[in-house]
């Protein structure tokens, strides 16, 4: 009896958090289909003049859609190079005692700690100088900055907790080392490299900051293009809220692929 | 897990370390070499030693801006840390319930940052936004370009709404590690709620908690997006904090040598707490 009484109130007491956290997404939503006049004229709990017009702008102006597609390019190639290079990486902290690894290991930590304005003026330079400012790879790059530390971190924690004797097994079988990492280690841990991938989209696709500071034209990130609806006539609240909305989906359709993951995952391997 | 000594693992490693190399090295080599020289021009700069460092930590905006910083990571990590916990504890044990808390929980995580601030901008604006109109129809008087007060409770909160739930999603994760059996034990045991928390959970916790706590320090400290597209550091100077007054400074005033002694001395602090942090839970666990 007083189980099922707390676990009522449970429901609640998370039903109402939850509740308060998607109000305000809720008023974005809400704002996103009103025309501007409506907004400014006064408080509307839901549209009066419902409208697509906020999201036709963002749709036609290639100076808009072409923000979503950068950003979409950078952080596809950082998720590219970032689980390249960490897989590897990972399998070696969590497999093998070599000269200098802790060391290794704290420094690659102590890069996600490094506060991204600290990195802005020399990224600016070096990428400038080797003449790849205002390319999507630049980004990319400066992104595993702090994306890199974190998949290390991620996969070894996944990769701890599977014994060696598979890896012992395989060798036995006569299977090679890229042989078996490929065919027999990665499916083992997917629900981790899932669970990795996701943590560096969502990382990237956040970041504003360097982002912006490496792109001028042809590279700008979504984020960055919105602080320019500040125009003449003040800021064009609608159009606004319409692009905020646009950049929430990507992340809720990628949670949505490692939802049986996520809860398993979510600690970073440590449970 | 038992792990063999073979240094050949080297090469697996090799790729990371020449990435993080290339993104972080030469540039933190660079900031080193601005940090001790007075540079008027290309070609023209002068060896000038310490001097910038003993600026840095003599200028009174700084300390005010680290002094803020760290009021904001305290109170940040005080608020998000048990609430987290309280939330991971109400939240469904499992099936569809349980995926779509997951799922509506994770939300605020994945806005990008500057949106994040687009959304409070909104939505705490007395004219248009849901909170300060319904703040101000209560007669409170809330207005977050103004008042300076409001305006840290409303960063304060924005970091509360966008960060607790990543808090509450480790703490779900690790509690549903825990065996049933260990439930069940303490049913036997007729232990209360608050003995089952406390003995069985919470000690389960800890890993998850470690990784959270850091996670959160770190980013709370290395603020920016947000509160720059939301108050944009103001009023005055209230909601100015370290990475806004260094970016101020480099970008803005394009000065070189001092922002790069401001950038050690800021990488060092993150460091140096990290590690504080680190050492103080596992050695807690060493005592138990």
């Amino acid at each position: 009896m007083a189980m099922r009484e707390r676990s009522r109130s449970k429901g609640i007491g998370i039903t109402v958090f939850i509740i308060l956290l998607l109000t305000p997404i809720y008023w974005l939503l809400n704002m996103s289909f009103k025309t501007n006049r409506e907004i400014l004229s006064g408080l509307t709990l839901w549209p009066q003049n419902f409208t697509f017009d906020n999201y036709v702008v963002i749709f036609t102006d290639s100076s808009w859609y072409s923000g979503y597609i950068n950003s979409m390019t950078y952080v596809l190639m950082n998720m590219a190079i970032t689980l390249t290079v960490a897989l590897p990486a990972a399998y070696a902290f969590s497999r093998y005692r070599f000269l200098g690894d802790k060391h290794l290991f704290f420094w690659l930590l102590s890069n996600r700690m490094a506060p991204p304005a600290v990195f802005l003026l020399p990224f600016f330079q070096l990428y400038s100088s080797i003449g790849l400012f205002d390319t999507h790879i630049a980004v990319a790059l400066a992104h595993c900055l702090f994306n890199v530390p974190l998949a290390v971190w991620i996969l070894e924690g996944f990769m701890s907790g599977v014994p060696r004797e598979y890896d012992e097994m395989a060798y036995i079988d006569g299977y090679s080392f890229p042989r078996f990492f490929v065919k027999i280690f990665m499916p083992m841990i997917r629900s981790g490299i899932g669970v990795t991938a996701f943590f560096i989209f969502m990382f990237s696709w956040v970041e504003l900051l360097l982002a912006r500071t490496l792109t001028s034209v042809d590279a700008q990130p979504i984020a960055a293009i919105m602080t320019r609806t500040i125009g003449a006539s003040g800021i064009d609240w609608g159009v606004l809220s319409a692009a905020g909305v646009l950049t929430i989906l990507p992340g809720v359709l990628v949670v949505w692929f490692v939802r049986n993951h996520v809860a398993r995952g979510f600690a970073l391997g440590r449970v | 897990m038992r792990k063999i000594p073979d240094n050949r693992a080297w090469w697996l490693v090799l790729p990371v370390l020449l990435l993080v190399a290339f993104s972080a090295l030469v540039p933190l080599m660079t900031v080193v070499n601005y940090s001790v020289q007075d540079i008027f021009g290309p070609g023209n700069a002068y060896y000038v030693g310490t001097e910038w460092f003993r600026d840095v930590l003599r200028d009174e905006r700084l300390q005010a801006s680290l002094l803020r910083q760290f009021g904001f990571s305290a109170a940040v990590l005080a608020i998000e840390i048990p609430l987290g916990i309280g939330i991971a504890l109400m939240m469904p044990k499992g099936g569809i319930r349980a995926s779509l808390c997951l799922i509506l929980l994770a939300i605020p995580l994945l806005i990008p940052w500057n949106v994040v601030g687009t959304i409070w901008q909104i939505f705490a604006r007395g004219d248009i936004g849901l909170f300060g109109w319904g703040l101000n129809e209560l007669g409170l008087s809330y207005n977050y370009t103004g008042d300076p007060v409001d305006a840290w409770l409303t960063v304060l909160l924005m970091d509360v709404w966008h960060w607790t739930p990543l808090v509450a999603l480790l703490c779900y994760s690790g509690l549903r590690a825990i065996p049933e059996a260990f439930y069940q034990a303490a049913e036997i045991d007729r232990a209360s709620r608050w003995a089952v928390f406390r003995y069985i959970q919470l000690p389960r916790l800890k890993n998850v908690l470690v990784i959270a706590v850091l996670l959160r320090f770190m980013d709370s400290f290395m603020i920016y997006t947000e509160p720059f597209v939301l108050t944009g550091g103001g009023p005055g100077s209230s909601t100015t904090f370290l990475s806004q007054t260094l970016t101020t400074m480099a970008v803005g005033q394009f000065d070189l040598g001092r922002a790069a002694a401001f950038s050690l001395v800021y990488f060092l602090i993150v460091l140096l707490v990290s590690w504080l942090f680190f050492t103080a839970i596992t050695h807690m666990d060493k005592e138990r």
